[in-house]
């Protein structure tokens, strides 16, 4: 029975308490005789202590779920003091080298390891800053309109909805809420742009939460519908401040550095008037990382030239975009410019769309 | 310019104005714009081949004017005023003889001559079309289709009757009158036939050799309006492109989808197929221009082309050809070479793919054991 497993074991018995997580292999045989060989590798610890040959058992083998923690436990532990040591013995290295110590090493994180995106923008492209100097929101960034923003929601909305609808307008200078009365968007929007509005915004609610918005830029500019997320009201947040004020804020784009993140930046930073008021010192913030567009609104007070201080006042939420249609609202014949399609898009850990 | 426009193999139109010209062999894009003055008025709305030896390209932008680009020269030689731009973009852009083929789209179909502005014949094809195609192999017979407009093939040697005229699809369950709206269409070569494909995501196969009138075939894909079409070289297949950016293959016998090419996250706006290769390019809003194949459906290339892309022209000669001679001496050296390495390369794969299981399958109960036997006796020694 045990004739393979004979010089197996042997080794096994010095080598148990070593870290083993390469050797995934489970046996049957190894099973019902590991059992009687723990206890007698548990009375030969103190021999165990710097074996070279890892284990072929691993702790999950062991039935007892006792002695099985206690294994995992004591595993943990070694891993622990292992990485310690090699840690204490890299400091002192390094310290032992001074100044001709090599640099520290970076952590690799999900943005470190962005898989190189062709479509990233260079800011000296001429044919891109065209096309952006031209597209559909030139009129706003050259001045020539004013931003009339309409927030309203789908049909029949619930308490939570309507409160966030309220929260927006007093974010969003000169937004208007009107309620949803059953209307389809397609007559609204014809409405709109007789009444000179440049955004409609469609918060739409699910099961009495708000779960995702439509923005259409009026006059006959691109819709893009986003999944909001985690809407957290102004009761809900901690340490804030008092209701905004009606100053325009100052708007913060972050990290839209894609074509198409270029071309959402520019819709969402329309929304807004041009000319911020200083003196009201609210700022919007728009975040983009891995793809999640994450909203904040504060107040912000400079203490001397260097600390600020902050206060979190309005709603804060996240966005992702869903797609990107060009026009206004069509869903069902309208030309798409960027669809998310899920199991293309999002296979790869490390590419992200805006 | 010149020897960049002679490499290029596919041509393609932006909506910014710009003429890029892409070469796939050497994985570059070049931009041919009139001068640093760009405009959204010069929009290219039609793109085609101006001879069948194609050193020239017709390119019809939205202020009416059809420029003339030689591949040859790499500039643009001429301009003419084919139309005002009140009247619509062209939606068509063919060549018949020394005549030019033009279609706005308010419906006027109109043919001109050289010299003269005005054209010589003009016809009414409907209230709004929204594609004109010619016949490849008939070149007097050209086909339109739009909202509410059925197909309609005329002939342009007889303009004042359209050849055939497509009746509506019947009055559905309830009764009520269905719409149509003909997208793209394509003469099948070697017979009569005409597939099109509508915004209603419907392909439809018209034969007006039989007195049927109606649709001969249907097929349905997807839930999105199909904006283009186009035959690969070989026959029995149509590939099918929507605006959400998904690409099929459609099989005309039946009527079932084959398969779909997977890529593009936006609308198509263009589709052709190679006329010898089996191989299709689609370009569209998001940007790119997708080569794929058609026999593995796998994408070939992938160009990023920074603005939107409204329609492309593939060359006749091979998509990854250089161009010139000596490029194809070092070529075919190169391609001897690269079957040396492929049969290499071959060999290796085949041992790695024998590694491979024995690693997966080492979870089973004798062989690890002797597999662990074995990396310890090499620890050990």
């Amino acid at each position: 029975m045990d004739i393979k497993e004979v010089p197996v074991t042997q080794t096994d018995s010095k080598g148990k308490k070593k870290k083993n997580k390469k050797t995934k292999k489970k046996t049957a045989e190894d099973a019902e005789s590991s059992g009687v060989e723990q206890k007698e590798e548990k009375m030969e610890k103190s021999e165990s202590a710097e074996a070279a040959f890892p284990p072929t058992f691993s702790v999950s083998e062991i039935k007892n779920k006792q002695r099985r923690h206690l294994m995992f436990m004591k595993l943990k532990q070694e891993k622990r003091k292992q990485k310690m040591q090699l840690k204490k013995k890299k400091k002192k290295e390094r310290e032992a080298l001074g100044d001709k110590a090599p640099p520290k090493e970076v952590p690799k994180t999900i943005e470190n390891q962005r898989v190189y995106d062709e479509t990233i923008v260079d800011p000296e492209d001429e044919e891109v800053a065209f096309d952006e100097g031209t597209d559909e929101f030139s009129a706003y960034f050259n001045g020539l309109t004013n931003p009339k923003v309409l927030i309203t929601t789908s049909d029949r909305p619930r308490g939570r909805t309507v409160r966030f609808c309220e929260q927006l307008a007093t974010v969003i200078p000169n937004a208007h809420v009107y309620y949803r009365r059953g209307l389809a968007l397609k007559r609204v929007i014809p409405q709109c742009v007789a009444r000179n509005f440049t955004y409609l915004m469609v918060i739409n609610e699910d099961r009495k939460i708000p779960n995702g918005m439509v923005l259409c830029h009026l006059p006959d500019g691109p819709t893009a519908h986003f999944k909001i997320s985690s809407v957290r009201l102004r009761k809900e947040l901690k340490r804030r401040g008092k209701d905004p004020t009606e100053h325009s804020p100052e708007v913060i784009l972050n990290n839209f550095s894609t074509r198409l993140g270029h071309s959402i930046g520019r819709l969402l930073a329309a929304l807004f008037p041009q000319d911020p008021q200083f003196v009201g010192r609210q700022v919007a913030t728009f975040h983009n990382q891995r793809d999640f567009i994450f909203f904040r609104f504060h107040r912000y007070i400079f203490k001397n030239e260097k600390k600020v201080g902050i206060q979190e006042l309005g709603p804060r939420f996240t966005l992702k975009l869903r797609s990107l249609q060009k026009g206004t609202f069509d869903s069902k014949f309208g030309e798409y410019e960027w669809v998310l399609k899920r199991h293309e898009m999002d296979a790869c850990r490390r590419k992200f769309q805006l | 310019m010149e020897d960049r426009s002679r490499l290029c193999s596919v041509w393609l139109g932006a909506e910014t104005g710009i003429l890029k010209g892409v070469s796939l062999s050497r994985k570059q894009a070049f931009n041919f714009c009139n001068t640093r003055h760009l405009s959204r008025e010069q929009e290219v709305r039609a793109l085609c081949w101006g001879d069948p030896a194609e050193s020239e390209l017709l390119v019809g932008s939205r202020d009416g004017t059809v420029r003339t680009f030689s591949t040859e020269k790499g500039v643009f030689t001429e301009a003419r005023r084919c139309g005002d731009p009140e009247e619509g973009c062209f939606t068509g852009l063919a060549t018949y003889g020394a005549t030019l083929i033009t279609c706005g789209d308010c419906g006027t179909l109109r043919v001109w001559r050289e010299d003269s502005s005005e054209p010589v014949t003009e016809l009414q094809a409907g209230k709004n079309v929204s594609r004109m195609r010619q016949n490849l192999v008939h070149r007097n017979q050209v086909a339109t289709g739009g909202k509410e407009t059925g197909l309609k093939i005329w002939d342009l040697d007889k303009p004042e009757q359209p050849t055939f005229t497509a009746k509506n699809l019947r009055d559905d369950w309830l009764d009520l009158r269905q719409p149509q709206w003909v997208r793209d269409m394509a003469f099948i070569p070697d017979s009569q036939k005409v597939v099109t494909c509508t915004g209603y995501h419907q392909v439809h196969m018209y034969d007006p050799s039989t007195p049927q009138r109606r649709p001969v075939m249907e097929a349905k894909f997807g839930e999105y309006p199909l904006t283009a079409l186009s035959l690969p070289a070989s026959g029995n297949t149509v590939v099918v492109g929507n605006t959400h950016g998904q690409i099929a293959l459609l099989d005309l016998r039946k009527g079932l989808v084959c398969g779909a090419l997977k890529g593009l996250a936006g609308g198509v706006r263009a589709l052709q197929c190679h006329t010898s290769q089996p191989v299709v390019a689609s370009c569209g809003l998001d940007r790119f221009l997708y080569i794929h194949s058609l026999e593995d459906r796998k994408v070939q290339h992938k160009v990023y082309l920074k603005s939107r892309l409204n329609c492309l022209l593939l060359a006749s000669r091979d998509l990854e050809d250089g161009g010139t001679e000596a490029t194809d001496a070092a070529a075919a050296s190169e391609e001897v070479k690269e079957e040396e390495d492929e049969v290499w390369d071959t060999m290796e794969q085949v041992e790695e793919a024998e590694e491979k299981p024995k690693r997966k399958t080492s979870e089973e109960e004798e062989e690890p054991q002797k597999k662990s036997k074995k990396k310890r006796k090499k620890g050990q020694d």
